[in-house]
């Protein structure tokens, strides 16, 4: 084993083991597990939308869409269908993936600014929709009557309600797995075709790729991944409202992922980590918490423009 | 069979006609160089064989098959591989990196999820031979964008050979070299044409080059076709002095 394998995997036992004792060290920090399930939850999305930008070079700014279609897919499925947490998510993950794939497939030849605005566009829709649509999403006020449901294993239950603990577990085994699947997709030969397009576009078409195949492949699984998330957030608040289709939290998960540094694995969520507790800390004071981000990530994205893990990164490269 | 027969190939922009009324056919394991004036449609031809851009009229035959309405990535699936006048490469990723992606869709991996041992050594091994080729193998390691413009160059031809193409295009492979950088290259492709029986196709300004390398050369002028010979033949001809020396003057 190389020196540069051997840091790799020290800092990667490093994230591991902060987030598996996160429930013991964050209130030392006047943290709370709450938090910790968020940060996780909004992270998770964050990297989605990394997967996507900083992996195939294509700016999303309507993941929104595909984050609250999957809550509201949750929140629908465990009020209407059946009382069980693993079918809510189910279903987020679904509606969100197979929506994103069906709208990918109108936005693959637009390119840029073009896709980004297009995006939006379609993130907005889906804010309307559950916005007018009161009799099913609650409208304004937003989607109630549901809340996550203990695991049942028969021999035992885990009660993922009343005991946040648990529930921080629960959030940290999923977002293990998805992430675990992110990072092996990543570091296959398709993978490696989204790289390609990312760093030479015109290159990657003349090697024999047929690029809009594989951004709309790569495009569809980040909204799987989204919808995921999306289910998730549902149940940490038992609650999904229309703000969570907005295109504000599609900008949110992108200022998170470009904070964190969008061409590292790690980095969105290191961003997350920053935004969520800022926004935590600061909101308790001001209202006014948001002009604080925006100081934050002008001063980041002049100074260290591929971001704090970007940074460090360079700073050990050095 | 011919590898490459063009058949009154025309491209117009608006009312500007780049390309005009161009025939050419390239045999098996043919060099042939494409040269011209500036503006003369050199690269607009290339990107009409390659499927950069789409010919107005004309038809472009690769081995025998009409392959003028099919999309660029699909003529590279049948064995058509090209170069930029500007390189194009991965400048951010590895040498290794950049052969490894083209080794891997040249496999017909590119959608795969993962590779098994026997695929995956066979990749390492064909990756090995590419940059043994090249004389690359001791700089796997760094960022292409890191390396010097000629080794940058002969990675990107690599890239194209690594394709294992029938035909290869060439745009301008030395342009803005030095003269150990321009030597080394015509030797590369020198061994590409005379010990891989490879099919070339090149855009040149060096004429050294030129008549160092092509079997036969084709000019071109102001979008049409001007004349085409061997070297000797080409050297000699009364209106190729023309329009370059008109071009001068």
């Amino acid at each position: 084993m190389t020196a540069a394998q051997g840091k790799h995997l020290a800092i990667l036992a490093a994230i591991w083991a902060a987030l598996i004792f996160a429930p013991y060290w964050m209130p030392l920090f006047g943290g709370y597990t709450a938090l910790g399930s968020r940060v996780l939850v909004l992270g998770l999305g964050a990297m989605s939308v990394n997967f996507l930008l900083g992996f195939t070079g294509v700016l999303s700014f309507g993941h929104a869409a595909w984050f609250g279609l999957g809550a509201y897919a949750c929140g629908l499925a465990l009020k209407f269908v059946a009382p069980s947490t693993p079918l809510g998510l189910v279903a987020g993950t679904l509606v969100g993936g197979i929506a994103g794939a069906i709208l990918g497939a109108l936005l693959v030849r637009r390119r840029g600014i073009y896709f980004a605005m297009v995006t939006i566009a379609f993130g907005q829709v889906f804010y309307y929709i559950a916005f007018q649509w009161s009799s099913l999403t609650g409208g304004d006020d937003g989607l109630r009557g549901f809340a996550r449901q203990p695991l049942d294993f028969k021999l035992f239950q885990i009660d993922l309600l009343h005991n946040d603990v648990y529930f921080y577990y629960f959030v940290l085994v999923c977002f293990a797995a998805v992430v675990a699947i992110m990072a092996f997709i990543l570091r296959s030969p398709f993978g490696r075709t989204m790289i390609a397009i990312r760093e030479n576009e015109r290159r990657a078409r003349f090697l024999g790729i047929p690029i809009e195949l594989h951004i709309w492949i790569a495009f569809t699984l980040s909204c799987f991944f989204m919808g995921f998330a999306g289910a998730l957030y549902a149940l940490i608040n038992n609650f999904a409202d229309p703000r969570m289709l907005h295109y504000t939290l599609s900008g949110d998960f992108v200022i998170m992922a470009v904070m964190g540094g969008m061409r590292t694995f790690w980095g969105p969520l290191l961003g997350a980590v920053i935004f969520v507790v800022l926004q935590d800390y600061i909101s308790s004071v001001t209202v006014n918490w948001m002009s604080f981000i925006g100081i934050l990530i002008v001063l980041i994205v002049l100074f260290f423009p591929r971001g704090v893990l970007g940074l460090l990164r360079q700073r050990r490269a050095a | 069979m011919s590898v490459l027969a063009v058949r009154n190939l025309t491209k117009r922009f608006g009312s500007l006609v780049a390309v005009r009324d161009i025939s050419l056919t390239v045999e098996a394991g043919e060099l042939r160089a494409v040269i011209g004036p500036n503006g003369a449609g050199k690269t607009t031809f290339f990107n009409l064989v390659s499927g950069f851009l789409a010919s107005s009229t004309g038809s472009i035959l690769f081995e025998g098959r009409d392959i003028s309405r099919i999309p660029a990535h699909q003529r590279v699936g049948l064995g058509m591989a090209r170069t930029f006048q500007i390189t194009e490469i991965f400048p951010e990723l590895t040498v290794f990196e950049n052969i490894r992606i083209v080794t891997e869709v040249a496999a017909g991996y590119r959608l795969r999820p993962w590779l098994n041992r026997a695929e995956a050594a066979d990749i390492r091994r064909r990756i090995d031979e590419t940059l043994a080729l090249a004389a690359l193998s001791d700089k796997a390691d760094r960022l292409v964008g890191e390396l010097a413009h000629g080794d940058q160059r002969a990675t990107e031809i690599m890239m194209a050979l690594a394709l294992k193409p029938r035909l290869l295009l060439l745009d301008e492979p030395t342009a803005g070299m030095g003269d150990q950088e321009t030597y080394e290259i015509s030797q590369i492709i020198r061994r590409l044409h005379k010990d891989n029986k490879l099919t070339i196709v090149l855009i040149e300004h060096d004429m050294r080059v030129v008549f160092h390398l092509a079997d036969r050369i084709t000019v071109l002028d102001q979008g049409g076709f001007l004349a085409e010979g061997t070297p000797r033949e080409i050297a000699a001809n009364e209106a190729v002095q023309t329009a370059y020396l008109g071009q001068a003057a």
